[in-house]
């Protein structure tokens, strides 16, 4: 049969053994998404497999939702945490709307979402926030999260699976870090080629990273998505 | 003769068979502000004349957005229709997430008619004192127009009035009918405009301060139509009456419905 060792116990009948149950809600549906805010734009983009362990759930599930004109908003971790936690800002942004007549800024969209966070400190959503678009001036934003709502308004970040990867690729292209080149913003074309040029290489190396990238534009002219293949190996 | 004795709260019963509570808070809708109301194959027109209540003073908003497909011309209770128009709005997003489909019109106004029925039977209470006309565009039924009133009725119509001299509007809308089913939108909202006016005082007229059109069709969210905006509307409207007329009778004046 198996090798033992001396002393050790051998019985030939069943044995029960207590086995902890707990109740385990959090899933990992996987997946990569960043932002990047430039002079009067913002891109967001993020793969669109969904994961689960080493199966894929689906190739095209988008982990991105337009809030409004001048607002989207990229989440990842568990994904039935993101679509609930997606459709309570869009209702509450409807409210908004019916209260004051005017949709939401992206700052006070980036408030609210940190108080939404938090209000569940003790039974969080397990979804890392990316919110991206454009300021009341005009100017591109990107505020970030963590799961209980930390937040902070970047220049450019990178959540999820391939974060690692991507994350220290962003603070030098877009950032100038650990270089001697001088900071200055970049054009949108600049960002697109370096957003895409991110995922292809993440996708290489990430499992969960692939099979489609969606971005989102939002400029003052409204926000324009496209959609291009990865890998889907 | 009989009814001060039988008028004093809702639970109580007239030798008549009637309500007169209820009939009171009709009232209160008949002696509110004009709104009208009608509908093409594709779209849905709401309009409200606006009252001020002096110079110094803003003018009363007549129409609510629900929903990007459901929008609301009020007579009435202010108070009473922004009650009901949080309701509704709560009701529709309620339907969006359980559903993932936007609420269908009939759906709705049949719930507003629910919720109004508690109040003309609980003892204590009082009914509504708003009456709504409610325009909804359907994906799959098309266009509605319903009126919701105090009395907990809500009926469909292809054109209504409601408010003081809505029998005034209704005459007009009568006599055009015909016309509305295939009319564009510029052009119903030229007969709304026209119903609307008949509704007015000897001496006062439509202008960008006192009225407010609501849209609602296909491939077209709510909007409003406010201010600046109405100018080239209310132009139209003094250049002359509708060019297409009916041959038949009008229809004899009906007096109020009371029910």
């Amino acid at each position: 049969m198996f090798s033992t060792y001396p002393g050790q116990v051998v019985v030939d009948h069943p044995i029960s053994v207590p086995i902890e149950h707990r109740f385990d809600p959090y899933v990992d549906n996987g997946g990569t998404l960043l932002s990047i805010a430039g002079e009067d734009f913002c891109v967001v983009a993020a793969d669109t497999r969904q994961s689960e362990g080493y199966s894929i759930n689906s190739r095209y599930v988008p982990k991105s939702v337009k809030l409004s004109d001048k607002t989207v908003i990229s989440m990842g971790g568990c994904y039935a945490d993101c679509l609930t936690l997606t459709k309570r800002i869009q209702q509450s942004m409807e409210w908004y709307q019916h209260a004051h007549g005017k949709t939401m800024s992206t700052a006070a969209v980036a408030q609210m979402l940190s108080i939404m966070l938090y209000q569940k400190r003790f039974f969080p959503f397990y979804s890392w926030c990316i919110l991206g678009g454009l300021d009341e001036e005009g100017k591109g934003a990107v505020y970030t999260y963590d799961p209980v709502g930390s937040y902070e308004r970047e220049t450019c970040r990178c959540a999820g699976s391939a974060s690692a990867l991507i994350q220290p690729f962003l603070d030098n292209q877009i950032n100038f870090k650990n270089q001697e080149t001088q900071k200055h913003t970049q054009s949108l074309e600049k960002v697109l080629r370096i957003t895409k040029d991110s995922f292809t290489s993440a996708t290489e190396r990430d499992i969960y990273t692939g099979d489609y990238l969606e971005i989102f534009v939002i400029t003052s002219k409204g926000v324009e998505v496209q959609k291009m293949d990865l890998k889907k190996d | 003769m009989f009814r001060n004795q039988y008028d004093n709260d809702i639970s109580t019963w007239s030798p008549q068979g009637r309500l007169h509570q209820i009939e009171y808070a009709l009232e209160a809708v008949k002696q509110g502000s004009a709104s009208v109301g009608l509908r093409s194959d594709t779209h849905v027109v709401l309009l409200g004349l606006k009252r001020s209540s002096g110079e110094l003073a803003s003018h009363q908003q007549k129409l609510f957005r629900i929903d990007n497909h459901v929008g609301i011309a009020i007579a009435g209770l202010v108070s009473d229709a922004r009650v009901l128009s949080n309701f509704m709005r709560t009701e529709c997003m309620k339907s969006k997430m359980m559903y993932d489909r936007p609420m269908p019109g009939s759906r709705l106004v049949n719930l507003i008619g629910d919720k109004a029925q508690i109040n003309t039977q609980n003892y204590g209470r009082r009914p509504y004192g708003v009456g709504l006309l409610v325009a909804s565009y359907d994906e799959g039924t098309g266009p509605h127009l319903y009126e919701c009133l105090p009395n907990a009725n809500c009926l469909e119509y292809y054109a209504i009035s409601i408010g003081a001299k809505s029998q005034s509007a209704k005459t007009y809308l009568e006599k055009f009918i015909k016309d509305f089913g295939a009319a564009d939108v510029d052009t119903l909202i030229m007969h709304g405009l026209h119903a609307l006016r008949e509704t007015l005082q000897q001496d006062k007229e439509l202008n960008i301060n006192n009225c407010s059109i609501g849209i609602v069709g296909k491939g077209e969210n709510w909007r409003t139509i406010e201010g600046e905006d109405l100018k080239k509307y209310l132009d139209q409207l003094e250049t002359g009456a509708p060019t297409t007329e009916t041959t038949e009778e009008l229809p004899q004046g009906e007096a109020m419905d009371t029910e």
